[in-house]
């Protein structure tokens, strides 16, 4: 190693320099997070709704539209409204930044590979993600509009109350793991029958009701009351415009994705692929050297595509199903999903405690079985599927089999 | 600029300090009331980082969840929708000014003569042996971290969640009643009592909300 390198690491500003590289590189997936997600979203969009999406702008596919989005918004005329709180109309989008910001600092992206490695990590980031709703708040107050201001108190009574729920749901796998370290929970899942989804009945609705109110706390439909935009306008964020439009979001994607990713390191095996540490199998194969850097790049790219993976079902789902009513909200919160986790919280301490070993690896066995045949079926289907009938079939969907009659749109 | 980074920590309280000051002495000054509320927010959040600067992790975030993520959540909705117009501003007179002020410089002189008592005289005898930090060490996987270094050792919740649970991981205590051998047992304190204290307290707190929050029923009206 070069003499300058120790010097360099030695040197009494050395951690603060790498505290500084962690923040500019959180930063930066933030952003890219942000850029990748509208343009997933116009397409996914796009897609169910029987049109194609962005397709001019960067090739066929249309990914640099979202920086062309960027450019517009950068430049675009910003417009506060002459009965707007000043101070509090431009600080609100920044808090809901700051709070989405503050919950990656400890979310690890493979094993060790976190900015800040806490013993309370889960905790940690429930309690910094619940500032976000102060910003929300700002901006729907401080706009001095009503819509805006209806918008903003719907939106914090809903992002408030799904915390409870939400917090009972992460208890439940916390309960099965004995932590509150992310990355100790995620690693006790390393085999597929180890993912803690497939633990116990309690994990496996912990997980679909964990989902559904981390989509109610995102504000993602059909919980979006907040940005209704057939209700009103654009709820919190009506008179916003430009750059301040674009930090919102912002805050909203970096929320998508961080609920995502703790939904996958606490139910989804984190970082793992299912059969095992990758750092492991590649010691085996290139030598322990070199085997760090690539199972640790490995597992950083399976943990971004897994929460990718949920944030696109939760944009599939944004655009599947209608808005549901604010009423309709807070009751589904306070009268089903507070007592369901409450019940999973009791049963999966039950479970632990009482139930015999055996019992719980058969059911461990059993479920991950019936998961595998599930998705099994789904597959087959995806590939057999044909009995469309001619000229009714829409373009662009997967067809292994011809069917007489169709010919499928015309390119232009 | 070494000064400041040999010391970082003490800079980066005076720094917090004095951001959490400003707000707070915003709170009072600031007419619009939601602005009083927003300068609150920053002042709790600046508290919350000082815990998280004294290695306070658990501690720091739940300062967070519950002051800002609820209390002031609620104070905002208070304010908001019990305001008589939109922007309203409050006008504090000379009077007030003056007795609030006194108040506040006497609270000030007691508190600043409080700190500067604590932790003198120096603990004797051998109660100080049996530090805090030496038995958090059957939590530590090596060796390395049996330190002497509170904020290393607070890090880890699973003694404040012992404690909760009357495991004894306070400051240790002689026995009054020794063993009958004449060996002195030294007895720590727990947070148990107070633990379940608080959760009464939460319990009244939820049974009394629920009951100003019900649906009253009509009265029958005598026709």
């Amino acid at each position: 190693m070069p003499e300058f390198v120790k010097d360099v690491f030695a040197a009494p500003w050395f951690p603060y320099a790498v505290a500084l590289i962690y923040a500019a590189v959180l930063m930066g997936f933030m952003l890219v997070n942000a850029i990748f997600s509208v343009w997933l979203e116009r397409k996914v969009s796009g897609r169910i709704q029987d049109r194609l999406g962005p397709t001019r702008v960067g090739g066929k596919f249309g990914w640099l539209q979202t920086l062309a989005d960027g450019m517009k918004l950068l430049v675009k005329e910003d417009i506060i409204p002459k009965s707007a709180d000043h101070l509090m109309f431009r600080m609100g989008p920044y808090i809901a930044l700051a709070g989405s910001y503050m919950a990656f600092l400890a979310l690890p992206f493979g094993y060790l590979v976190v900015a800040q490695d806490m013993n309370i990590a889960i905790f940690y980031m429930l309690a910094v993600m619940s500032t976000e709703v102060f910003g929300i708040i700002l901006a729907g107050y401080g706009s001095g509009s009503k819509w805006s201001l209806f918008g903003g108190m719907r939106e914090a009574a809903q992002m408030v109350s799904y915390e409870v729920p939400m917090a009972i749901c992460v208890l439940v796998p916390v309960i099965v793991a004995g932590s509150m370290n992310l990355t100790v929970i995620a690693n006790k899942q390393q085999w597929l029958w180890q993912w803690l989804v497939f633990n116990d009945p309690f994990t496996f609705i912990a997980f679909l009701t964990y989902f559904t109110c981390a989509t109610a706390s995102c504000k993602r439909a059909p919980f979006d009351l907040a940005e209704a935009e057939s209700e009103l306008v654009a709820g919190f964020h009506t008179e916003y415009s430009g750059f301040r439009w674009l930090v919102l979001f912002m805050a909203e994607y970096g929320s998508m994705f961080a609920v995502s990713g703790i939904a996958s390191l606490l139910f989804l095996g984190g970082w793992g692929l299912g059969f095992g540490e990758m750092v492991d199998h590649f010691t085996l194969l290139i030598g322990a050297d070199l085997a760090i850097y690539v199972g640790n790049l490995i597992n950083v790219i399976v943990f971004m595509l897994k929460g990718w993976t949920l944030v696109f079902v939760m944009m599939w789902v944004r655009w599947t199903l209608p808005r549901l009513r604010i009423d309709q909200v807070m009751m589904v919160c306070l009268k089903y999903l507070l007592p369901i986790s409450c019940v999973l919280l009791m049963g999966v301490s039950v479970w632990r405690l009482m139930v015999p070993h055996i019992v719980q690896d058969w059911f461990r066995f059993g479920l991950l079985a019936l998961c595998v045949g599930f998705v099994a079926m789904l597959v087959k289907q995806w590939f057999t599927w044909a009995s469309a009938p001619p000229g009714s079939a829409m373009p662009g969907m997967w067809r292994m089999t011809k069917v007489t009659g169709y010919q499928g749109a015309q390119k232009q | 600029m070494d000064s400041i980074l040999n010391n970082l920590p003490v800079f980066l309280f005076w720094c917090i300090a004095t951001l959490t000051a400003l707000c707070a002495i915003a709170v009072v000054v600031s007419q619009n009331i939601v602005r009083s509320a927003t300068w609150l927010l920053f002042a709790l959040g600046g508290t919350s980082a000082i815990f998280f600067l004294l290695g306070a992790d658990f501690v720091g975030a739940t300062q967070l969840l519950v002051y800002v993520g609820g209390t002031l959540v609620l104070v905002i909705f208070g304010v908001m929708l019990t305001a008589q117009g939109p922007f309203i501003n409050m006008k504090t007179s000379i009077a007030e000014w003056a007795i609030s002020g006194v108040v506040g410089l006497l609270l000030l002189g007691v508190l600043v003569v409080s700190i500067y008592s604590v932790g003198k005289p120096a603990p004797k005898g051998d109660v100080a042996t049996y530090a805090p930090q030496q038995r958090l060490s059957v939590f530590n996987q090596n060796s390395s971290k049996n330190t002497n270094d509170g904020a290393k050792n607070s890090q880890y919740a699973d003694a404040i969640g012992l404690g909760f649970l009357g495991v004894g991981v306070g400051p240790a205590h002689h026995n009054p009643n020794p063993l009958k051998d004449g060996e002195p047992r030294v007895v720590r304190m727990n947070y148990l009592l107070p633990f379940e204290i608080v959760s009464v307290h939460l319990l009244v707190v939820l049974i009394g909300a629920a009951y100003l929050a019900r649906a009253k029923r009509r009265r029958r009206v005598e026709a």
